[in-house]
C-alpha cells in the first residue's frame, strides 16, 4: 500500500534583492494513514515553507516551487493550478492546516459562525441552518464552552487558546485526511499548549486522520510523534522513528540540539548544557558543502571537500541521516 | 532591624501588592483594580538564583519590576540589601539602580536601534559615573569580552547583530555597573533553541565569576529548573508554592504546580511514554475579577467547598518548602 502523502525532492526558492533563498531545497518525506509525524527545526530552516508548498500556499512572487512532487491520493498536487478548482477541493477539505498565529489567521470582521460554515458550504454543500448546527457541534467537540452563545462572537472576543480551538474546529470541519499543525502552540502558555495538543491528538484519532506537527519544541515531538524529520537550512538532515532518533541521534545537529536543551527532572547543577556554537546559516548564497559544517564538532576532512551529503540509511529501522561523519552516540 | 539574620538575604519581599486601576469614561473614573501582584512574600538569598514561573498574566514580570522599582508598589515592603526601597522617592532610587541590573525578553525591542552597541553599554557607565570618561572605552571593551562579543563590534548598530548576540549585548549593559542583583525577565524565550543554551551558560558562568544574584523570570519550567536553586510558582498574582528546584520537581504539592510540571513535555520519548499527564480544564481567569478563596479552586481537581471561601496562606512543610493549599 502506498503512503497517504509522499513528498519527493521538493524545492521552493524565494527571489530576494540580495539573492536567491533556497528555503526548501530537496525535501522528501512521507506520511501514512493514521500516523503522527513531527517536523523539527529552528526558525528559518524551511519547515513552514515546506508545509505551505504542500498546500500550494506559497506567495508567488517572491516564492516559487521549483521542483519536486507532492503525491496525495495518487495525484501530484504540484501539477494543479494553485488557484484552480482541483487544489481548492483538496485544500481545507482533505488537507487542512492550523497556522501559527491564532490572532492573525482568523478574519477579525467575520463571526466565528461565518468562518466555520464557509468551508462547510464550499466543500460539503451544506447550507444555512444545517451548517450552523454543524459548526456549533464542532465548537463543542473542541471544547469551547457554551458554543450556542459563542458562535456569533467575533475573534477578538476569544482568548488565544480559544481562538486556536476555533482554528482546530475549522480545520476539522470537513473531516480531513491530513491535518498540518504549523507551530500550533507557540503563542500560548504551557497548560494551554498541553490542552491543545491533547485535543489535536484525540481529534485525529477519532477522525482517523493523520497529523503533521511542525515545531521547534523537541519535547512536543517526543510526546506525540511516531516518526520525526529534523530540518536544517532547507533540508531534512535526519529522519527516523522517534525513539531511535532521540536515543541514538546520528547527525551532529540533532545530537547537539538534544544536548543543548534542559530537561525537566534533571537534578539542579548536575549537567552543564552543551550549546551548539555559532549561528544558523544565512540561506542566501549557501556554499555547496554541508550547511552545518561551520558549527559542527565532528567534521572530518571529507566534509570540506564533498558537497552536502545525501540522506543515507544509518542502522536499521528506516533511520536516515545526511552526514559523512559516522556518529555513534547513545543518549 | 536584625542585621545578622539579614546578612545572607539580598532581597526580601514582604506582602507585596501591586494593583493597577481600571478606569472608564471621559473622566477616567476608577471602576476596579487589576490585582497583578496580590500579597506576595519571598526572599532571594545572596548568590542564588530564584526562579519565578507562571503563565502569562500571573504577575511574575510585575513582581520583577517592583523589585527594580520600575513600579511603585501599592503596598508591602521590598528590602534590598537591608534597606526598604518600596517607598523611596525617585531621586533616591537612581543611585540604587546601579546595584540592580535587568535583562529583558525582547532583544529587538530593548535596544535602541539608533545607538551603537558600544554606546548602549557605555550609557550606564556614564550615567552613574562609574569610570573616568577616558576609561569608558576600555571598560566597554572589557564588558564585550566578558559576554563573548568581539570589542571590534562596538561601532555596529543592533540590527547588525543576531538575536543571541543582541541578548549578549543586553547582558553586558545589565552588568556594566557591577550590580549585585540581576532581574532576568524571560531572557531566552525569544531565541532559537540552539542559541538558548549559549545564553543560559553565559548567565551561569557570569554568576559564578561575579557572585551575582539572579531573579530568573520565565514560563519554561525546564529552563527554570535547570538554572535556579529555588523556584517560586505564581498563579494569578499569588505565589502558590516555593521550594528548592529539585524538591519542587520531585515532590510538587500544589495541584497547580503538579499540572504545570506535567504539561511540560520532556524531549525523551521513553520518559514521555510513562508520564502521567494532568490536563487542566478551562483557562486562567482575569486578574480583574479573580475567583474567591483560593484563586485556583475552579480548575482544581482536589478542591473542596472550603477552597472557595478560605484564602490559603503559604505554609512551611519542611526544608523551606512552602505551599499555599488547604488540602496539603
Amino acid at each position: 500500500m502506498g503512503n497517504l502523502l509522499k513528498v519527493q525532492d521538493l524545492k521552493t526558492y524565494f527571489k530576494t534583492d540580495r539573492g536567491l533563498v533556497k528555503a526548501v531545497d530537496g525535501v522528501s518525506f512521507y506520511l501514512d494513514e493514521e500516523e503522527i509525524i513531527g517536523v523539527v527545526g529552528e526558525s528559518g530552516c524551511g519547515k513552514s515553507v515546506t508545509m505551505l508548498s504542500v498546500m500550494q500556499l506559497v506567495q508567488s512572487p517572491p516564492g516559487k516551487i521549483m521542483g519536486g512532487k507532492v503525491i496525495f491520493e495518487g495525484q501530484d498536487l504540484l501539477q494543479f493550478n494553485p488557484k484552480g478548482a482541483e487544489m481548492r477541493s483538496i485544500r481545507g477539505a482533505k488537507i487542512a492546516m492550523i497556522f501559527q498565529e491564532p490572532m492573525t489567521s482568523l478574519n477579525p470582521v467575520l463571526t466565528i459562525c461565518r468562518q466555520i460554515t464557509e468551508s462547510l458550504e464550499l466543500h460539503l454543500g451544506m447550507s444555512g441552518y444545517a451548517a450552523r448546527e454543524r459548526a456549533i457541534e464542532l465548537l463543542r467537540l473542541v471544547g469551547v464552552p457554551e458554543p450556542e452563545k459563542r458562535i456569533d462572537d467575533y475573534p477578538h472576543q476569544f482568548s488565544g487558546g480559544m481562538r486556536q480551538r476555533v482554528m482546530i474546529a475549522m480545520a476539522l470541519s470537513c473531516n480531513p485526511k491530513i491535518l498540518i499543525a504549523d507551530e500550533p502552540t507557540t503563542a500560548v502558555d504551557v497548560t494551554t499548549q498541553a490542552q491543545l495538543l491533547e485535543l489535536m491528538k484525540d481529534m485525529v484519532t477519532r477522525f482517523r486522520s493523520s497529523l503533521i506537527i511542525v515545531t521547534h519544541n523537541l519535547g512536543v515531538v517526543a510526546r506525540y510523534a511516531q516518526r520525526i524529520y529534523v530540518m536544517y537550512a532547507g533540508r531534512v538532515i535526519e529522519s527516523g522513528a522517534a525513539k531511535d532518533l532521540f536515543k541514538n541521534p546520528r547527525h551532529p545537529y540533532t545530537s547537539g540540539l538534544l544536548k543543548s536543551v534542559p530537561r525537566l527532572g534533571e537534578k539542579h547543577g548536575t549537567r552543564k548544557l552543551v550549546p551548539i556554537e555559532g549561528l544558523p546559516p544565512n540561506l542566501i548564497n549557501m556554499p555547496a558543502t554541508c550547511a552545518f559544517l561551520p558549527r559542527c564538532a565532528y567534521k572530518i576532512k571529507k566534509c570540506q571537500e564533498e558537497p552536502w551529503p545525501e540522506l543515507r540509511l544509518a542502522g536499521d529501522n528506516h533511520h536516515f541521516v545526511s552526514c559523512y561523519a559516522e556518529l555513534q552516540e547513545k543518549l | 532591624m536584625n542585621t545578622t539574620s539579614q546578612n545572607n538575604i539580598m532581597v526580601e519581599v514582604k506582602n507585596l501588592k501591586m494593583y493597577f486601576p481600571i478606569t472608564r469614561g471621559l473622566l477616567q473614573k476608577k471602576v476596579g483594580d487589576i490585582k497583578a501582584v496580590d500579597d506576595v512574600s519571598f526572599e532571594i538569598k545572596k548568590h542564588e538564583t530564584l526562579g519565578l514561573v507562571g503563565e502569562s498574566g500571573c504577575g511574575k514580570t510585575t513582581t520583577g519590576r517592583c523589585i527594580l522599582r520600575l513600579y511603585k508598589p501599592t503596598s508591602g515592603e521590598i528590602i534590598f540589601d537591608g534597606k526598604n526601597i518600596s517607598t523611596l522617592p525617585e531621586s533616591k532610587i537612581r543611585p540604587l539602580r546601579c546595584s540592580m541590573g535587568a535583562i529583558f525578553q525582547d532583544p529587538f525591542g530593548s535596544l535602541n536601534p539608533r545607538q551603537t552597541a558600544g554606546s548602549i553599554v557605555a550609557d550606564p557607565l556614564k550615567i552613574h559615573n562609574i569610570v573616568k570618561p577616558s576609561e569608558v572605552n576600555d571598560m566597554v571593551a572589557d564588558l564585550f569580552r566578558m559576554v563573548g562579543l568581539d570589542p571590534s563590534m562596538m561601532d555596529r548598530v543592533p540590527h547588525e547583530f543576531s538575536g543571541g548576540q543582541r541578548q549578549r549585548l543586553g547582558v553586558a549593559r545589565a552588568l556594566a555597573c557591577k550590580p549585585a542583583l540581576v532581574v532576568c525577565d524571560e531572557p531566552i524565550s525569544a531565541l532559537d533553541v540552539s542559541i538558548q543554551a549559549q545564553i543560559i551558560n553565559l548567565l551561569e558562568d557570569l554568576q559564578e565569576k561575579l557572585g551575582l544574584t539572579y531573579l530568573f523570570i520565565a514560563h519554561d519550567l525546564s529552563v527554570v529548573q535547570h538554572i535556579s536553586n529555588r523556584v517560586a510558582v505564581m498563579y494569578l498574582g499569588r505565589i502558590v508554592e516555593i521550594a528548592d528546584s529539585d524538591e519542587l520537581y520531585e515532590n510538587p504539592r500544589h495541584p497547580y504546580t503538579q499540572a504545570l510540571l506535567s504539561a511540560v513535555p520532556v524531549p525523551d520519548p521513553f520518559i514521555e511514554e510513562t508520564r502521567q499527564r494532568i490536563v487542566l480544564k478551562g483557562e486562567v481567569p482575569s486578574p480583574a475579577n479573580p475567583p474567591s478563596g483560593c484563586h485556583f479552586h475552579p480548575r482544581c481537581q482536589i478542591a473542596i467547598p472550603d477552597c472557595s471561601q478560605i484564602r490559603p496562606e503559604l505554609k512551611d512543610i519542611g526544608n523551606g518548602h512552602r505551599v499555599a493549599c488547604i488540602r496539603v
